[in-house]
């Protein structure tokens, strides 16, 4: 630890930190453009000028001054503030005065800190240069004019992203950042290049224009995705979600924010239910909410409990899934299942089925087995996590399932279920690797699960984690990635009983009732089935039902959601649904009146008490104690049951994987950029 | 040497849609490489930026360095292409964009610029039809450009031809440069007025005689 003083303020930081944050500690603001916590040292903008004492009397840059036991720094001095005048006076030579037309407006470092530092004129009288503007593909929008040169965009894309596209091209005045070959850019983090401008040089393209930072209502929510959970605002103005940022959680998202959970809001407006309807001649007609209730009332009567099921979907919040599963025990019936993907999953631990490392768990690993999963696209934060933990070095990372550019070196080891015994007897070089690691961990992807094998994979998978010592009552290795974010919420309330999706497929069952459920071959469920789709988007399920009970999306209720890590968290309520659309588990409740069987709740409150009677998880909100493993007995499942049929990826398209980015024009957009194969041949 | 063209053609100046090194290029870049440890190949940008464009020079007459080269060069030292394009465009001598068989580059540092390297720069003008610097003569043989101080001042004005130095130019000497070249001569490189070297013009003035003798 290093004692350096501040403006007088003496405070303590570890050797080896920069003198700007040893201000930070001491709560000193320096303006700073070109510097940012998370990314490598630049230097570049020569904002954050401070003096110190008994050094040359210079300004020296505090982001790339080590401090020294003992140092003085002055950050108000008559020297300091005209050097920090003189930078900013620089950096707006060429910077446009076009903060009128401008998104960054409101919002911009460049903008506050010329109010905090700069001069209170130009003297500035020649022309600015002027720049073309590069197309960056369908999320972020480029206007170099603007660009200050900080070059953080281009260190995060080769740091965090790991999508090296971004670069600086010629040099002094002439210099541009860009990708040099004009091209969309590839990152599935690529929006968080918006967030780390400073200036409007990188805009959000599907929020241009729409709206002023002061305009907007503010909701900390969380996102459903994908898995991982991440922590987002939800910027609404009157009845319309305008855009999506994340927020910061150091044990989830850090501070990013995948583009697939920032982007996909519009489908939030298109496509959606906004009244009941009900199937009348084989058409569906518009109905009222009494109708609705009436014709699946007048159905489940004589109905015996066994014939009917339930299924929940990707993006279920707990409170529904648990008022469905209570609705369906008063009918009799224990047919639950949220696995849509027909995910060889055992319920009967928690560990068997969730993300126990945890995300930041992730960086103490020194050994990482993915089997069966493309984390970049299952879960981009979690992969960025792993990359994060790859660049910090001493590293051992491998993979069984389908070649795939991770933004890291994996080494491929296996294709296929039966590459794991190779493992288990040590055949393989890569089990003395696990087995010599301190702390190693095995993740299981969904497409290693939702197979014939899965169940074996899974057995196998455990096994080996308890044989090369991932299994410890220090640490938990195991891990099981998932891609739904309702899916471990859904197993956590016991959405998984009775019988499964496939045997309430082909007449199984008479009744179905799809909670959001769109993931699974609706041609499957019988021709004599009675569906009531309760959801938000008219996609698969919808199509299929006999009865359409409008629900709301995340952004429209108060639900709780549970990671892949198995961390409680909670969404709120942003803007209302549109037209008729209740939040889910009123519904269920209110539907529960009407056929007389009322359940025992009226407020959320209730509901969320319920939920905490059925699993205690759901009382430890936001927080997730990391836990090691005592229990070594693994989950149902025969470990040599493999075959050698390769995994195949989960995720064809990352852009479009539910039915809300399936409803979102900014999706369909990035999968003409990214996947159409006319573009990937040129 | 696979030349395609004669040396008097116009060379090519299309962007070219693939490029592989050949057997000249191929060879050299294993003794480039064999210089940096293998975890730092990246080393290798700049020397294999210059090969890509001597053997664009070679195969194709027009000395540049195309996209396709760059991504083929990223892909041999495992970086990323962008890395490679920031380097190429950070050098002025690395062409990114099709020139002339010939680069004419004119120093217009004080010096050069004292000793008359306007008139150099005239005399080109005149005799390929260029107008300004950067520009290609339209028989695509010759591209002028400015430099800044070539490091030949004592020689001054300098007229770097590719690779060579013509030093002491004037415009006679230069307009007969121009003409040599366009009749596919290569003159012999250095001063124009009969120099050794760098020593005083008109021969040795010192220690001819013995002081006092």
């Amino acid at each position: 630890m290093a004692k350096v003083t501040i403006d007088g303020i003496e405070v303590e930081v570890p050797n080896g930190s920069n003198v700007l944050q040893a201000c930070e500690a001491a709560g000193i603001e320096v303006p700073r453009f070109c510097y940012h916590e998370r990314l490598s040292v630049a230097g570049n903008c020569r904002m954050c000028l401070v003096e110190i004492e008994k050094a040359p009397p210079k300004p020296f840059a505090s982001c790339a001054y080590p401090v020294n036991d003992g140092m003085v720094v002055h950050t108000d001095t008559p020297m300091v503030r005209a050097a920090r005048r003189g930078v900013m006076e620089f950096l707006l030579i060429n910077h446009p005065l076009d903060c009128p037309i401008c998104d960054q407006g409101g919002e911009c470092d460049l903008q506050d800190q010329s109010v905090g530092f700069g001069g209170d004129s130009s003297r500035y009288l020649e022309n600015k240069h002027a720049v073309a503007n590069p197309n960056f593909g369908p999320l972020v929008k480029a206007t170099m004019t603007r660009c200050i040169h900080c070059t953080r965009c281009i260190r995060f894309s080769s740091e965090i992203a790991g999508v090296p596209e971004m670069g600086a091209t010629a040099r002094g005045e002439n210099m541009l950042v860009g990708t040099y070959v004009e091209k969309a850019l590839s990152s599935e983090l690529s929006g968080n290049l918006i967030d780390i401008c400073p200036v409007g040089a990188l805009t959000s393209k599907p929020y241009a224009f729409a709206a002023r930072p002061w305009e907007l209502k503010k909701t900390d929510s969380v996102d459903v995705l994908d898995a991982v959970g991440s922590n987002i605002r939800i910027d609404s103005r009157g009845a319309e979600v305008l855009r999506i940022l994340p927020r910061l959680n150091e044990d989830v998202n850090e501070e990013w924010l995948a583009d697939k959970s920032r982007f996909a809001l519009d489908g939030l407006k298109r496509r959606r239910l906004d009244s009941a309807w009900v199937k009348k001649d084989g058409k569906l007609t518009k109905a009222s909410w009494p109708d609705a209730f009436a014709a699946i009332a007048d159905k489940l009567a004589g109905v015996a409990g066994d014939r009917i099921g339930a299924i929940a979907g990707d993006l279920a919040d707990a409170e529904s899934m648990v008022a469905l599963k209570d609705l369906l025990a008063s009918l009799g019936s224990t047919n639950l299942d949220a696995r849509q993907d027909g995910a060889a999953l055992d319920v009967s631990r928690r560990d068997f089925y969730s993300f126990n490392t945890s995300i930041a768990g992730l960086e103490e690993a020194d050994a990482i087995l993915l089997i069966g999963t493309n984390p970049r696209h299952e879960a981009p934060l979690i992969n960025a996590r792993i990359r994060k933990r790859v660049l910090a070095g001493g590293l051992k990372i491998a993979s069984i399932g389908p070649a795939a550019d991770l933004t890291y070196k994996v080494q491929t080891i296996g294709t296929s279920p039966a590459d794991i015994a190779g493992l288990l007897d040590g055949s393989n070089a890569f089990a003395q690797v696990l087995a010599a690691a301190k702390k190693p961990v095995i993740i299981v992807g969904q497409g290693a699960l939702a197979r014939a094998d899965g169940a074996a994979v899974l057995a196998a998978a455990w096994k080996l984690a308890a044989q090369v010592g991932a299994l410890t009552p220090e640490w938990h290795g195991f891990n099981v990635l998932h891609t739904a974010a309702a899916r471990v919420g859904a197993l956590d309330v016991g959405f998984a009983s009775g019988k499964t999706l496939a045997q309430m497929l082909g007449g199984g069952v008479d009744v179905l009732w799809l909670l959001g459920a769109d993931e699974f071959d609706t041609a499957a469920i019988g021709p004599n089935t009675f569906v009531i789709y309760q959801g938000h988007h008219g996609d698969a399920g919808a199509a299929r039902a006999d009865v359409i009970l409008p629900g709301v999306a995340y952004t429209e209720k108060e639900g709780t959601y549970v990671n892949t890590e198995g961390r409680v968290q909670r969404g709120a309520l942003a803007v209302f649904g549109p037209g008729e659309a209740r939040e889910d588990w009123k519904i269920i409740r209110a539907f529960s009146a009407m056929i007389d069987k009322p359940l025992p709740y009226d407020t959320l409150e209730q509901v969320r008490a319920r939920l905490v009677a059925v699993n205690p998880v759901f009382d430890r909100v936001d927080h997730l104690p990391r836990f090691g493993c005592s229990d070594l007995t693994g989950p149902a499942g025969d470990a040599q049951a493999l075959s050698s049929v390769p995994f195949t990826a989960k995720i064809a398209n990352y852009y479009m994987t539910d039915p809300i980015s399936r409803a979102s024009a900014t999706m369909a957009a990035c999968t003409d950029a990214h996947q159409s194969p006319s573009l990937a041949a040129e | 040497m696979t030349a395609t063209t004669s040396p008097l053609a116009a060379p090519d100046r299309t962007e070219p849609t693939s490029f592989a090194f050949d057997a000249i290029s191929l060879d050299a870049i294993a003794k480039i490489l064999a210089k940096y440890p293998a975890d730092k190949k990246a080393s290798g940008t700049l020397p294999l930026l210059d090969l890509a464009q001597r053997q664009m020079g070679r195969v194709t007459g027009s000395a540049w360095v195309p996209v396709v080269a760059m991504d083929e060069i990223a892909r041999v030292l495992d970086i990323a292409p962008v890395r490679v394009y920031e380097v190429a465009t950070f050098y002025l001598m690395y062409n990114t964009k099709p020139i002339g068989r010939h680069h004419l580059q004119v120093c217009g540092t004080t010096p050069c610029w004292l000793r008359g390297s306007d008139s150099v720069r005239d005399a080109i003008k005149a005799c390929t039809g260029i107008k300004h610097y950067g520009e290609t003569s339209e028989d695509g043989l010759f591209t002028m450009s400015e430099v800044e101080c070539l490091g030949g001042c004592v020689n001054a004005p300098i007229l770097q031809v590719d690779d060579d130095y013509y030093e002491d130019m004037n415009a006679e000497s230069t307009t007969a440069l121009v003409e040599a070249l366009k009749r596919g001569e290569k003159p012999a490189r250095g001063s124009s007025i009969g120099r050794q070297n760098s020593a005083p013009e008109g021969g040795p003035l010192t220690l001819n005689t013995i002081v006092g003798e």
